[in-house]
């Protein structure tokens, strides 16, 4: 690992990076919109606050007054004390950091993209109509699940969708003493908490030994109560679910049904079609998978796909193809109803549909068997380094990502997973996931995606080398770790015990100290 | 993969230019160095039944310039506010967005970042999304925000959702004035769980009046929701008088809102909201045929409001040293953490669209959130007057205060052809309500918005006066 990556870092003064916009603030305002004064005149009044009711009309307003030169500047400085995917690796296990092609981009700039209204006659929108119905058909042809629903918003937003239409499926079928979801303890958060909002009793099925489904704990738990099993596959610790096809025949003959994560998916691309695998309800991330870029949290997009017999169940309105073209079709028999206002995040289905139009059936191949080559080749380095252990599966080859454990560093050098993270921070790489799945001890969960070159590989593995012997060599600069990152470490526990969370909290407790 | 080559693996050839190691000599190289034979073997793990011997058909990949050709052709057939005036409301509206903010969400270290799990290499995002909070809770007049929802619609559920955790109560009170697409998220989100009382409008004002609300209130209310402005453009005026009673009650008072009013129309927070949900779309977002949009979410500093918050927070905090800085706080509300106890289950959220919003307020300031409002309600006000002034139409539809848009009806006219007939104008207004309001079959909204001049205004009067 050579030479030396150093992050922006402004400095207003000595405690202070950027001063926020409300410090930086000064005048009475700078923008203007301009009233015709034409307007006026025919209205009779000489402002429009006239228009507005005495008990309705605003006092004061205490927003910060900046030119435009000062915003545009700010927000520059803001972006310098960023990192992003083109600024370098960005191994994110579990979030699948991939290029976010560009043309894309520009692609869902255009205005008949963006400058097109949810309620416009549908003839007029035929185009952007197209785009979702090409989008879903290929997503099915994919997946081999034949209906989608691009209404959710995000991937956690799918899971909601997907788990109120498996309670809807089972209250239709007389059998609405269903309200249990399996959910293997490893999974993502949002799976429990997505599974509790549509009402179901979070059942948490442990891991065997392998780190897959534990079969004999799934056997008893499976009953006249399950209402489905929601699980990822390659699960969290990229492994793929050997018995996937055991565990979709216990849970269907016990009249549940299988929902799919599909946070995974980059794994299995053209290589496993889901309905293969028993599933029945799977969201997709058109924002991981699909290469729609992640936006410093989001938006993303969750497309939501089903077998014929939930299709019923889906979210109005559902874009579909007739004689006279493209429209929108709110006759769906037994819809869960609506999760979000209009037809979902357009600007995303835009960005997945220029992917799979760009990569085409060989190029969906390409992508999982590089995502899958490079972790591979990847683990195969790190997997031989000092302190580092393979707590699952070590035997099988992973998937698009694998899950190292530093418990031997720990106990050996004091030096804890978060550590490594924060010095591979100064080294010039984002840091993979931490702690997570909860079942390895001090893990670090590892996705480089197959955008990442050898070279790039090469050196991610050489800076986590590094790292790793300095545990042994010098701790310290670990544990004071990172110094080449605008800021060093924060006081996350000060945050959450007296939280500022604005501007006016914070000069509340200015004045009251 | 078409087939295999000799070796019995899968041909590879470079396909798009997105993937570097895809080609053989790489690939050769790195399995060499793994020890492994092929790629396929690194698949072994999967049950011969699952594994597809061929990619699915999804067609050929194309280069850059086709797809980008194939792009433009097929949105080529759209119509929108590009060559059309666009009068459209209910929900998503055309206002102008500033350059400096497509600038700034442009910027590959804000869109292409993921959510700042590392806080020290994310000060940017963070104290962006911080901003946006601080900016939210100014132009609202509460205290505390949350860096984002999906939009307006998602906020309500979650509002819904978090009056009735804190609360402990069943019933929520919602009005009919209210966006219905809104309504319907609502009841998914709540699921079967609450009882929700349904208030009408008064048929001659469109708004809920304060006697319906406080008989409809009572020791089992979680929450009256009311919006400002509602779905027929009127600032719901019983906003304090609900406040009230609902607190009388021990319940929460929710209120929805389109930010482009605030700079002329009072903050709910001076009105009694406890929690303030809306949609962000208006601070310097696009349509987009419906998203992405940004759901606003704010309350009051009680503690009992700040720790029931759905969604990433950011927080200030310090370095060891004493520096300011920024990170995710109160994280042992969110699902990775509290999982099925989680306030919430959202996970990836709209902060891109929050950022936007942040470089929108702070680039307009007062004076341009409060000419924003001016030139909206001068522009409404005339077209109002204007369109009163066809015989046979009447404007606004109810005898109220209306921001920015109106519904105008007419008794024989059919909307949904002349909506139609306008297109062929250049012109979009809508939608028609007769969809959702059987009573209200004869009536049709229209916005208007910064982006329109006299002359639009006068244009679409004309336009108006030619197909009723």
């Amino acid at each position: 690992m050579e030479g030396e990556f150093r992050q922006a870092r402004w400095a207003a003064g000595r405690d202070i990076l950027e001063p926020t916009l409300f410090e930086l603030s000064h005048g009475d305002g700078y923008y203007r919109f301009r009233v015709e004064p034409e307007l006026l005149e025919e209205l009779g009044v000489d402002s429009p606050e006239e228009l507005v009711p005495e008990n309705l009309m605003r006092r004061d307003l205490r927003l910060p007054s900046l030119a435009a030169p000062e915003v545009a500047r700010h927000f520059s400085r803001l972006a310098e004390m960023n990192y992003g995917v083109d600024s370098g690796s960005y191994w994110l296990g579990s979030c699948t950091m991939k290029y976010n092609p560009k043309l894309h981009e520009r692609l869902a700039a255009l205005p008949q993209v963006t400058r097109l209204h949810p309620y416009q006659p549908e003839e007029t929108v035929q185009g952007a109509l197209q785009i979702m119905f090409e989008l879903a058909e290929m997503l099915a042809k994919l997946t081999g699940l034949p209906h989608y629903t691009l209404q959710p918003a995000a991937g956690a937003h799918g899971e909601f969708t997907g788990a109120l239409m498996i309670r809807a499926y089972h209250e239709d079928r007389g059998e609405s003493q269903r309200d249990e979801m399996l959910i293997p303890v490893s999974a993502h958060g949002s799976n429990f908490a997505s599974a509790a909002m549509a009402g179901f009793k979070v059942v948490k099925i442990p891991s065997d030994e392998r780190g897959r489904v534990d079969m004999a704990a799934l056997r008893e738990a499976v009953g006249e109560r399950t209402a489905g099993m929601m699980l990822t596959n390659p699960n969290t610790l990229g492994l793929f679910e050997t018995e996937i096809l055991d565990i979709a025949d216990l849970v269907h003959g016990a009249g549940g049904l299988i929902y799919y994560d599909g946070a995974n998916l980059n794994a299995i691309l053209g290589r496993v079609l889901l309905s293969d695998m028993g599933v029945d309800v799977a969201h997709l991330n058109l924002h991981k998978t699909f290469s729609a870029p992640h936006g410093s949290g989001g938006p993303g997009a969750g497309a939501v796909g089903v077998v014929d017999g939930l299709k019923d169940f889906l979210p109005v309105p559902l874009v579909r193809r007739g004689e006279n073209g493209y429209y929108l079709d709110y006759s769906v028999p037994k819809t869960i109803g609506r999760v979000r206002a209009f037809y979902g995040n357009f600007g995303v289905v835009v960005k997945a549909w220029a992917y799979l139009k760009r990569l085409g059936s060989e190029g969906v191949r390409a992508v999982s068997g590089a995502a899958v080559l490079n972790a591979n080749y990847v683990l195969s380095k790190v997997r031989r380094l000092r302190g580092v252990s393979i707590q699952y599966g070590a035997e099988d080859p992973c998937k698009h990502e694998f899950v190292i454990s530093l418990k031997t560093l720990r106990r050996e050098t004091g030096v804890r997973a978060l550590d490594i993270a924060k010095r591979l921070l100064d080294l010039g790489v984002h840091p993979p996931t931490m702690y997570f799945p909860l079942i390895v001890e001090e893990a670090l969960m590892i996705e480089p995606t197959e955008s990442d070159s050898k070279r790039e590989l090469d050196r991610y593995v050489a800076a986590l080398e590094r790292a790793l012997r300095e545990a042994y060599e010098d701790p310290d600069i670990l544990k004071t770790a990172p110094r080449s990152t605008a800021v060093g470490r924060l006081d996350e526990v000060l945050a959450a015990r007296k939280p500022i969370l604005s501007w006016r909290m914070y000069e509340r407790l200015q004045e009251q100290a | 993969m078409r087939g295999k080559d000799s070796g019995g693996r899968e041909a590879v050839r470079p396909v798009t230019g997105l993937i570097p190691n895809w080609d053989e000599e790489t690939i050769e190289e790195m399995l060499g160095e793994m020890g492994v034979g092929s790629v396929e073997e690194l698949f072994r793990d999967v049950p011969e039944l699952a594994l597809l011997r061929e990619s699915p058909d999804i067609g050929e990949g194309g280069d850059e310039v086709s797809v980008e050709a194939e792009a433009e052709k097929i949105l080529g057939r759209n119509l929108g506010a590009w060559n059309l005036k666009c009068f459209m409301g209910g929900g998503s509206w055309d206002h102008y967005v500033p350059a400096l903010v497509d600038e700034v969400s442009g910027k590959q270290e804000f869109y292409t970042a993921y959510t700042p799990y590392q806080p020290e290499i994310s000060q940017g995002s963070l104290q962006a999304l911080f901003e946006y909070q601080s900016l939210i809770c100014e132009l609202t007049g509460m205290e505390a925000a949350n860096s984002s929802l999906y939009d307006w619609s998602t906020a309500l559920g979650e509002a819904a959702r978090m009056a009735l955790r804190v609360t402990r109560r069943r019933v929520l009170v919602v009005p009919r004035s209210a966006h219905p697409e809104r309504l319907e998220v609502l009841r998914t989100y709540v699921g079967p769980h609450a009882e929700i009382r349904e208030i009408n409008f008064d048929r001659s004002r469109g708004t809920v009046p304060l006697d319906r609300i406080e008989e409809a209130v009572d020791e089992d209310t979680a929450m009256v929701y009311l919006e400002y402005p509602n779905f027929f453009g009127v600032a719901e005026e019983p906003v304090e008088g609900a406040a009230d009673a609902v607190h009388r009650a021990g319940g929460l008072m929710v209120v929805g809102v389109d930010p482009s009013a605030l700079g002329v129309l009072r903050a709910p927070g001076e009105m009694g909201a406890d929690i303030v949900v809306g949609e962000g779309q208006p601070l310097g977002l696009y349509m987009s045929y419906g998203g992405p949009y940004l759901g606003i979410f704010a309350t009051r500093a009680e503690p009992r409001l700040i720790r029931q918050l759905p969604g990433r927070v950011i927080g200030m905090t310090r370095t060891a040293d004493g520096r300011r800085g920024y990170v995710m706080t109160l994280q042992t509300r969110e699902q990775h953490i509290r999982q099925e106890r989680a306030t919430s289950n959202i996970t990836t959220n709209e902060a891109l669209m929050a950022i936007r919003a942040a470089v929108y307020l702070a680039l307009l300031g007062p004076s341009g959130m409060r000419t924003l409002g001016e030139k909206i309600l001068a522009n409404s006000h005339y077209l109002q007057r204007r369109i009163s002034e066809i015989p046979g139409l009447s404007a606004p539809r109810f005898d109220s205060f209306h921001f920015k848009e109106f519904l105008v009806s007419a008794e024989s006219v059919d909307w949904r052809a002349a909506v139609r007939r306008l297109v062929e104008r250049g012109i979009l207004i809508g939608p028609w309500v007769g969809r959702w309001f059987p009573e209200l079959g004869d009536s049709v909204l229209i916005a208007t918005t910064e982006r329109h001049s006299k002359a639009d205004l006068d244009a679409l009067v004309a336009a108006l006066g030619e197909v009723k």
